[in-house]
């Protein structure tokens, strides 16, 4: 077996200020990642140069592509990469209104994906939504009601329909449930552990909230001011944290 | 099955000056398919500790812990992951759900991420939990509201579901009612005949008694 | 005529809307952007064709102009007369005669042949502005070739209305390479955007030109299941008869009473046998 995704060195900075330095890692089939860490750790630019959405200054992010195995994605050209982002990627962002089209139904939304990809039989789009809706949990009498009428908790959750329903390999969230009523929360993680699980998707989670990291990553790492102070299995670093900054973050999460 | 071999583990607290606590040193000991070991001596001495080193839930620091050939102390999380999936069961005093998943779900995960089809799951983890006498009423719903005794039975039935080759045992009779902790123990039974490779923590005497075969007291590995 | 220049611009702005016209037609439906000059006329009345016009023409050419298929519109008579102002070239309502044609918003009836040019007027080049507002998005999205934007559009309006409610401004695939807004003619005049003429479209405001050459591969957006269908009249017209043209609604009294023509006014004329 080879990693879905590899990660060498990868290092991005703002001028004169440091976004992230020498981060390497290995992603497997069927893993979740989480990335923790405050504000302004680097976290999010990780994310954004892992997705193609930042240009990094150094490294390599190895993705094991289906038609000619691992290839260097900061290398391909950007045609090559936009269509690994709408085929085997998925980028789910904290905000559904960033990641939806807000001005076109939930149908739509979830068949752009498809279309994009050169679907072009209008029942087959509408069957395959209908079945997205359902797995996400929205009713698919809902098709043709625009995002902007569901609750944050429905548009996440249509978000993540309109994301996997090529059946990516790949998928990157930022914050998924930031933003969201508890309970709420907890579907959305129910969720996403299923279709982790059933689809066998990777995944790499930012996130700033330990709790949801613990239910839903098999590994983390644990970032500060743009390095990676810390990595490991997730319920072992938090449990057993070894680096002065995640034991200060893990003593500092309130019980409940 | 399950080997221990000279292990040792220390915590540095930065959070408190760097205070560095040596918990354990030179810890051996070893469980074979079909044995129950207890882990004996005093509050405080390291039996939780080390039975999170076996279950890759803590580090280990120096030393060696083979489960199933896999050393713990140095596997990659994925191979630690396959393992408790498929090899190394685990009934642990605390249960972490996510808050709305029924309890039938819960109990059936382990076999799913095996791959077992969702009704056989589903229909295993219902046999299971009748016999711990849950009642079906309370399926549907999350543990997470439980009183102690349904949850630690619901943690049993998460335990036993699966039949892995090892098992780690955390307090499993504790805040149960006679009858139940008759059915638990019946299941330890079971699980050694099966083969299981067993180690325990038991506070209850009499249940270690009557499942274990020996007893390894951890107050030897503490400093 | 010793006011202007032939054809009301200089001579190197005519150069450098030929060139850009000439890479519209070697890179059939790419918008070429070209520096619009300031026309003696508003926005929105063709200022695109007419510069594109202007470029083109030649003292020889013999000039047609129409708006929506009529020549004796307001917007058709003023484009016809400032032709014949500037440039002095010969103008006619015919289409067969004609060399070069400038329209606003239909594609005449009689098919047009090699040797002419038909210049369309445009308001809004981009077939993807009302999908993605971003300028810098769209040119992106036709670098690329990402067009699955375009069928969430046809998408939604079978969702809403059960068929491709779409009815001018019809997307277009060219050459199977760009997708094109072929202006706001009616989807009725899209079979004809396959033609023996060269099609040079201007749009001024948005400082664009694109093309299509001579017997090009126009195909309407569509899906397999809802194929795109061309509109066709229920009546014929009241005036020549005719059942196969595109018709104008003709209100004739506070009654009520309306009637149906051709929208191309010489196509109906020359039916009827008239002289126009």
């Amino acid at each position: 077996m080879t990693p879905l995704l590899e990660v060498r060195g990868l290092t991005k900075s703002y001028g004169r200020s440091l976004g992230c330095a020498e981060v390497s890692f290995d992603l497997w089939p069927g893993e979740v990642m989480g990335i923790v860490g405050e504000s302004g750790s680097g976290k999010s630019t990780l994310l954004n140069c892992l997705a193609g959405l930042l240009e990094p200054d150094a490294g390599e992010v190895i993705f094991d592509t289906r038609a000619d195995g691992p290839r260097d994605v900061l290398r391909m050209g950007e045609p090559e990469r936009r269509w690994l982002a709408r085929t085997d990627w998925a980028f789910v962002r904290q905000n559904p209104r960033d990641g939806l089209r807000m001005g076109v139904s939930a149908g739509a939304n979830v068949g752009e994906r498809l279309m994009a990809v050169g679907a072009r039989h209008y029942g087959d789009i509408r069957a395959r939504a209908t079945d997205w809706l359902r797995r996400v949990e929205i009713d698919p009498a809902r098709i043709d009601d625009r995002p902007r009428t569901f609750s944050g908790g429905m548009q996440q959750r249509l978000q993540i329909a309109r994301n996997l329903v090529t059946g990516p390999r790949l998928v990157f969230m930022d914050e998924p449930t930031g933003g969201l009523d508890v309970s709420v929360q907890a579907r959305l993680l129910d969720l996403l552990r299923g279709l982790v699980r059933d689809m066998g998707l990777s995944a790499v989670v930012v996130t700033h909230d330990l709790a949801v990291v613990r239910l839903l990553a098999h590994r983390i790492m644990v970032m500060k001011d743009g390095r990676v102070v810390e990595e490991g299995l997730t319920d072992q670093v938090l449990d057993d944290p070894r680096h002065p900054y995640t034991q200060l973050l893990v003593s500092s999460v309130l019980q409940v | 099955m399950i080997r221990v071999e000279d292990v040792s583990k220390t915590f540095t607290l930065h959070t408190q000056g760097g205070a560095r606590i040596a918990v354990m040193r030179g810890a051996s000991l070893s469980v074979e398919p079909g044995e129950c070991v207890a882990l004996v001596g005093r509050s405080g001495a390291g039996k939780s500790t080390l039975m999170r080193m076996v279950q890759g839930n803590y580090r280990t620091d120096g030393g060696r812990i083979l489960v199933g050939g896999l050393d713990v102390a140095r596997a990659a999380p994925r191979e630690i992951l396959a393992l408790r999936r498929e090899t190394l069961g685990w009934v642990s005093q605390f249960l972490r759900v996510i808050p709305r998943v029924p309890t039938l779900d819960v109990v059936a995960e382990p076999l799913r991420n095996v791959g077992v089809a969702p009704d056989e799951a589903r229909a295993r983890a219902a046999a299971l939990l009748s016999r711990l006498n849950l009642p079906e009423a309370l399926w549907a719903l999350s543990p997470t509201t439980f009183s102690g005794g349904e949850q630690q039975r619901v943690n049993i039935a998460r335990g036993f579901v699966n039949p892995t080759p090892a098992l780690l045992l955390d307090e499993p009779t504790a805040s149960l009612d006679p009858v139940n902790r008759r059915v638990v123990l019946d299941l330890i039974h079971e699980a050694k005949a099966r083969g299981a490779a067993i180690l325990g923590i038991f506070h209850d005497a009499e249940a270690r008694a009557e499942v274990c075969d020996r007893e390894v007291d951890v107050t030897g590995f503490a400093r | 005529m010793t006011d202007y220049n032939f054809a009301y611009l200089d001579e190197d702005t005519k150069r450098m809307i030929r060139r850009a016209i000439l890479k519209a037609l070697a890179v059939p439906g790419y918008q070429v952007p070209f520096a619009s000059r300031e026309m003696p006329m508003p926005y929105g009345w063709g200022t695109g064709g007419v510069q594109v016009s202007a470029a083109i023409l030649t003292p020889e050419d013999v000039m047609k102009v129409i708006d929506q298929g009529a020549d004796d519109t307001t917007n058709a008579v003023s484009i016809r007369r400032f032709f014949e102002k500037t440039a002095g070239v010969a103008t006619t309502t015919r289409t067969a005669e004609a060399t070069v044609i400038q329209t606003r918003h239909r594609i005449p009836e009689t098919p047009l042949r090699e040797g002419q040019v038909l210049v369309y007027q445009v308001p809004i080049p981009e077939p993807l502005r009302f999908l993605e507002p971003r300028e810098t998005e769209t040119r992106r999205m036709h670098a690329l070739e990402d067009y699955g934007l375009m069928h969430v559009k046809l998408y939604e309006d079978i969702a809403r209305h059960g068929r491709i409610a779409t009815s001018y401004a019809y997307p277009v695939k060219v050459e199977g390479r760009y997708v094109m807004d072929p202006s706001p003619i009616p989807k009725f005049d899209n079979p004809r955007l396959k033609s023996e003429a060269i099609q040079l479209f201007g749009a001024g405001r948005e400082q664009r030109i694109y093309a299509l050459p001579p017997h090009c591969r126009v195909e309407s957006l569509d899906f397999e299941d809802h194929p795109f269908e061309a509109s066709k009249a229920d009546h014929p017209c009241a005036l020549c008869g005719a059942t196969g043209s595109y018709l104008d609604e003709v209100i004739t009294d506070d009654a009520g009473g309306r009637m149906f023509v051709c929208s191309d006014t010489d196509f109906c004329a020359t039916r009827r046998g008239e002289a126009a």
